[in-house]
């Protein structure tokens, strides 16, 4: 059994203890890998630098081994910047953040696995705009990423966060859910409404299956990032609204297990269906493999 | 599993378990070995053989015989580091029978005349199993302190060993026992919480019944 195994667990930490919250994932996570919680602190600090890091280090010319990816992020942010987008600057903040750490991530570089690497995007794609447009301390970011991990522990554990078992609904949709969490957190919201965010973002995500054209964590992954940054920013807005999940966040995780287990073989990162069967990326795999 | 399985590892893309995880793969192999690895014979199977080059696992297995860690930024220039350093190293694809489908054998020479014949598993999430080294089947992390013992199959050994351990602090996270045949060699391998110190590991290679000790540490 791991450490976290139920949200409902989560929320009767919160309950029973005046700590709050990501304080006692840390206290307890830290003693589980017989680490000081000064150690955990330093390790996640790193890890948000390193996501900090990745994103700044973003270039417009870099392509992919296949070559298929490359340069989005550049024309989503510069359509933001001339003013013409429909959603504004936030959210197109998010949209070119999820882009590029997908794009880095498909060029070799390095990133921040979260909690997966084809999935790296959408937590720094909501983190770091939002803690640009309100001012929020390093410190608070770090605690988000220990709330965003507690929530993500008990996914994995319930389900997978893996696409080759569960499709991209345990990779994008874990990330997704995640991120809305941790956005939850951040704005204030309760565990209660943490809970909701999480259930709303799966549900969302529920039966999305995982199809990268050629096996590569290319098409359609680097786009699926900003799906699923989208998705973390609406269920956290609906829940911290007052909005509730009708069906608890651990029945939703265990039947995004079921969904998971349903799928066939084709649709859990073989590349063999959905988008990686289409023509056109049969062609691709042929051109790139018969290169 | 960790909360640093959640967010993290720190790593160079494009996949956890084919690239991290391949770069774990070379990094543990080479420990294993014990020395500077001058030679390497890789087959890649399963998955690893279909999509390794557009994951660069190829890459990642030769960053980490050279000591890479995961998140290295020089990961993607591997085969030119190897070249500078003199390592010479050749890839194969094929199946490898009844193998995880993300499975690489790595056969290695090393600087001082090591040798090593190692199958390993990327089992998602960048973490990694040692399956096989020689003709010894096992199944470990590397992610601990790990002994791998080849003894004599005949009581008290493991009681020794564990002895020896007690003595020195050393708590056991997991214990396997392995043996060819009833009164032949068998194989222990021991995942440790702490290092084990060399004088330790001197005092387990003189217990009477113990053939060989190997130790590798952790990253």
């Amino acid at each position: 059994m791991a450490l976290f195994y139920s949200v409902r667990q989560l929320e009767e930490m919160e309950m029973a203890s005046a700590l709050p919250l990501w304080r006692q994932i840390l206290a307890q996570s830290a003693e589980e890998s017989g680490i000081s919680q000064d150690e955990s602190l330093a390790r996640m600090r790193a890890s948000l630098h390193a996501m900090i890091e990745a994103d700044e280090a973003y270039d417009p010319g870099q392509l992919s081994h296949s070559r298929l990816i490359g340069g989005d992020a550049e024309r989503m942010r510069s359509y933001v910047a001339r003013g013409e987008s429909i959603c504004g600057e936030f959210v197109g903040a998010v949209l070119t953040g999820a882009i590029r750490m997908g794009e880095c991530n498909a060029c070799m570089h390095r990133i921040v696995a979260a909690p997966t690497a084809g999935a790296c995007g959408v937590m720094p794609a909501v983190l770091l705009p939002y803690a640009r447009a309100h001012g929020t301390s390093e410190d608070e970011l770090v605690a988000a990423l220990y709330i965003a991990a507690g929530f993500g522990m008990v996914i994995a554990t319930r389900a997978s966060m893996s696409g080759a078992e569960a499709g991209c609904q345990a990779e994008i949709g874990t990330a997704s859910a995640m991120a809305a969490a941790a956005l939850v957190y951040l704005h204030g919201g309760n565990v209660q409404q943490m809970s909701s965010a999480v259930a709303i973002a799966l549900k969302n995500m529920m039966g999305l299956v995982c199809d990268p054209v050629a096996g590569l964590v290319e098409v359609p992954c680097v786009k699926r990032n900003a799906a699923g940054a989208m998705n973390a920013l609406g269920a956290a807005e609906l829940a911290l609204a007052g909005i509730r999940s009708r069906v608890p966040a651990d029945e939703v995780i265990d039947a995004m297990r079921a969904v998971g287990e349903m799928m066939a073989p084709q649709l859990r990162e073989t590349g063999q269906g959905g988008i990686a069967a289409s023509p056109t990326a049969v062609r691709f795999r042929n051109d790139f493999f018969g290169k | 599993m960790d909360i640093f399985d959640l967010i993290g590892p720190i790593m160079v893309g494009p996949s956890s378990s084919h690239t991290a995880g391949a770069v774990r793969m070379g990094l543990a192999c080479r420990r294993i070995l014990g020395e500077e690895v001058s030679e390497a014979d890789i087959t890649l199977s399963g998955s690893f053989a279909a999509t390794g080059r557009g994951h660069g696992t190829d890459r990642a297995i030769v960053a980490g015989l050279l000591g890479m860690t995961p998140d290295d930024e020089r990961v993607p220039s591997s085969f030119e580091a190897a070249r500078d350093k003199g390592l010479l190293f050749s890839f194969a694809f094929g199946e490898i029978p009844l193998s995880h489908p993300n499975t690489a054998r790595l056969q290695l020479r090393g600087v001082h005349g090591a040798e090593a014949d190692i199958e390993a598993a990327s089992i998602g999430g960048g973490r990694i199993e040692i399956r096989r080294i020689g003709d010894m089947s096992l199944c470990f992390s590397a992610e601990h302190p790990t002994l791998i013992i080849r003894n004599a199959d005949r009581p008290g050994t493991v009681a020794e060993v564990s002895r020896v351990l007690s003595e020195g602090k050393i708590n056991i996270a997991t214990f396997q026992v392995n043996r060819n045949n009833r009164g032949g060699e068998a194989v222990m391998v021991i995942e440790c919480d702490t290092p084990v110190t060399g004088e330790l590991l001197a005092r387990i290679r003189s217990l009477p019944g113990i053939l060989r000790a190997a130790y590798i540490d952790r990253d």
